[in-house]
């Protein structure tokens, strides 16, 4: 150690005695692990390169606002890595003191890292919406600040049940969380008491998904496919993989609306949101990023704020803390979706109302009125405490 | 017979009233107008374009400005209250959204909410004397009677911040619950009331000592109403401090807090969605603005009962009295 970084060390740490709030350091990153995915149906929806870290960022400038008035730091690192490298990539961010850590990630490769992570870290789940993740195969290690399938899945058949659309055909993509999602919808409509008259599978067989006047087939294809379907109000599209939802709309034989995946689809943000003062709050993101907030900019951000109010409120930084503030009755979060959010206690889930969108503006808000509950009517939404399976919260 | 007596008794205190007919301005979010009533006969007198999306609104000291946030245009537009022309604007950055006049009519403190900035302009040379960094989202904006503190709250930082109005400094960061939107001084000076609209909390701030405290949060029920709709917003305590209205949002109420002990004493039921309040100047009436139901309640504020409600433009956000 040369004389100077001795002089400058000896320095810190007596200012370290003398302003201990000034030198009170919180160390955040997102880590997003990329699959290699074909391109999605629309180029509207490519995502961009800083996806998620986007949200991270304006998070983090949020909390370093604040942290300027009570004496905290905080600081981002954002990483992309393949799925391969997921764990060797945690490692590398522990070895740098980071312990709190939003990802962004395939559910396997999510449940993965929280058993690698150990009990010292705090994941909070910006990305998987695995229904297992806050079931049975729930960490104590993992907060998520993302909403579940079975969330975004009762938001939109509570609407559909306001509407008075009741019958519903199911077409499902042939893709294992399809079929998964598919699943939720099964249960949404039987938790609400909406009927699913007809069920059909879209086998994905490949190929590419965008070609020259694509549409022309299209145009032929869905027609035939959506026929002779038994007497249903509204078709709801199960294609999580990407495949084929977006061609419905419009191309089905019975002229009906369609919703999930495609028409009106269930989401944690959309950037025409403005209610609730999100219009400051996607200008704020706008002005940072050149770019609109996508679900996974919202949830990552929703991640930074959710350790910033803890640190805010609490003045501890540390894994433990964090995570034992978040899921007490004093935690409560502002996200601009005119309510207070807080954790599930039982599975470490972030209560969220989840808005509906047409992809231009909010067409409403699920819950919808008049679903009530003991506890909140945000409880109405995803599985609930008596339902689930998981036990790492001492449930 | 009740029912007869409660249709009544309204129309007998106001003729008791002494009080003056002043100019009620309204700015409507949605109609990009402002509505001007008679405070004696409740009628809509007159209605104005406002620029777009009009929200906070204000008025000088000596009657002769009118103020308005016109939200969408990144601008304050003032306007002569009696002609309801435009006189002319004022710099304020970029949406600004609500405002608080110095007690002596200058300046005009504006929060910024995109810029995380509190900017101080000049009314008479329509200048920035000084952009003030708060924290994340700042809205209410509250002067302290003797003019020497101005409080800023900022709505993701959750926190009330203390400006010196002489220096532009933060004295003071007071931390609330979830999104401050709204303070208010008592007129003694002595306490400070801010609502969180989310947090569904008034914290009462006790700033006659050197370190401003939270004394008091105080909380809301209201039998049938789902607590995360009780979301306080605007807020207004009498000249004596004995009372304190708070409006509730979403729940279509106003609670009125006793200010000796403040303890919620009752919920008066107005319109929906109701925002911001104002008094009349001899506090007779209180004036809640209803967005989603677009008109405004008045309270007779001594009684502490409902008189009436009128239809004004669309979604109605702000109110102010023109003063006698």
């Amino acid at each position: 150690m040369s004389k100077l970084s001795l002089t400058l060390a000896v320095l810190s740490v007596a200012m370290l005695v003398a302003f201990p709030l000034r030198a009170a350091q919180v160390k955040t990153a997102v880590l997003r692990i990329d699959r290699v995915v074909g391109p999605p149906i629309s180029r509207l929806d490519a995502p961009p390169a800083d996806l998620g870290f986007a949200g991270g960022m304006l998070g983090n400038e949020d909390n370093r606002t604040t942290g300027a008035f009570t004496g905290m730091d905080y600081t981002l690192k954002t990483q992309a890595v393949a799925p391969e490298q997921a764990g060797t990539a945690l490692d590398a961010l522990k070895a740098e003191g980071i312990r709190l850590i939003a990802v962004i990630a395939e559910g396997d490769t999510l449940k993965a890292l929280s058993d690698r992570a150990g009990p010292d870290v705090l994941l909070l789940n910006a990305g998987a919406r695995d229904e297992t993740l806050r079931d049975a195969d729930c960490r104590a290690n993992v907060l998520h600040v993302s909403p579940s399938r079975s969330m975004l899945s009762d938001s939109i058949v509570q609407f559909l049940m306001w509407k008075k659309w009741s019958r519903i055909l199911l077409i499902h993509g042939s893709h294992p969380e399809d079929k998964q999602l598919a699943d939720t919808y099964r249960s949404s409509a039987a938790k609400f008491g909406a009927k699913i008259v007809e069920e059909r599978e879209f086998v994905d067989t490949g190929g590419g998904r965008r070609t020259d006047t694509g549409h022309v087939m299209v145009q032929k294809q869905i027609p035939v496919f959506t026929q002779d379907a038994e007497d249903y109000d509204v078709i709801i599209a199960a294609d999580e993989a990407g495949v084929f939802a977006p061609y419905l709309p419009y191309h089905t034989w019975d002229p009906r609306p369609v919703a999930g995946s495609a028409g009106l689809r269930p989401v944690s943000w959309h950037a025409a949101h403005e209610s609730w003062g999100a219009t400051q709050f996607q200008r704020r993101f706008e002005k940072l990023t050149g770019r609109n907030m996508r679900e996974e900019d919202y949830q990552a951000w929703l991640a930074m704020r959710v350790i910033g109010e803890v640190v805010t409120r609490s003045g501890k930084a540390d894994p433990a803390t964090v995570r034992a503030y978040a899921l007490s009755a004093e935690f409560e979060l502002a996200a601009f979706k005119g309510q207070k959010l807080t954790f599930r206690p039982w599975n470490g889930q972030l209560r969220q109302p989840i808005l509906l969108t047409d992809g231009r503006v909010t067409v409403s808000v699920s819950p919808q009125d008049g679903y009530l509950h003991q506890h909140s009517p945000l409880d109405t939404l995803g599985i609930d405490a008596p339902e689930t399976a998981c036990r790492a919260f001492g449930g | 017979m009740p029912r007869f007596a409660l249709v009544f008794l309204p129309a007998v205190l106001m003729l008791a009233s002494p009080a003056e007919a002043n100019k009620v301005f309204v700015s409507n979010e949605r109609g990009n107008s402002v509505t001007v009533l008679d405070s004696q006969s409740w009628e809509v007198i007159a209605t104005f374009p406002a620029g777009n999306r009009p929200r906070g609104i204000t008025i000088s000291p000596d009657g002769k400005e009118l103020y308005v946030c016109a939200s969408d245009d990144d601008t304050v537009r003032v306007f002569d209250p009696e002609t309801y022309k435009e006189l002319h604007t004022l710099p304020s950055g970029p949406d600004p959204e609500l405002f608080a006049l110095n007690p002596a009519g200058n300046p005009l403190y504006i929060a910024n909410e995109d810029d995380n900035l509190v900017t101080v302009v000049d009314v008479k040379t329509r200048q920035v004397l000084a952009e003030v960094p708060v924290g994340v989202e700042p809205e209410g904006v509250a002067v302290s009677p003797d003019a020497q503190t101005l409080i800023n709250t900022s709505e993701t930082t959750n926190m009330a911040h203390f400006i010196d109005t002489s220096t532009y400094k933060i004295v003071h960061n007071v931390l609330v619950d979830q999104r401050p939107r709204y303070a208010e001084f008592t007129a003694d000076g002595k306490k400070l009331y801010v609502s969180s609209e989310i947090g569904g909390t008034v914290s009462v701030i006790d700033v006659s000592k050197a370190e401003p405290t939270i004394e008091k949060k105080v909380s809301f029920a209201v039998p049938g109403v789902l607590p995360e709709w009780l979301q306080p917003v605007g807020v207004k305590a009498t000249k004596d401090g004995s009372r304190v209205f708070v409006a509730l949002g979403p729940a279509n109420r106003v609670a009125v807090i006793d200010g000796a002990t403040d303890e919620v004493l009752d919920y008066l039921l107005v319109g929906q969605r109701v925002w911001q309040l104002a008094f009349t100047p001899g506090e007779e009436f209180l004036i809640t603005t209803n967005g989603n139901s677009n008109d405004v309640s008045i309270i007779d504020v001594k009684s502490q009962k409902v008189i009436r409600s009128v239809q004004v433009g669309e979604q109605p956000w702000g109110v102010v009295v023109a003063p006698n």
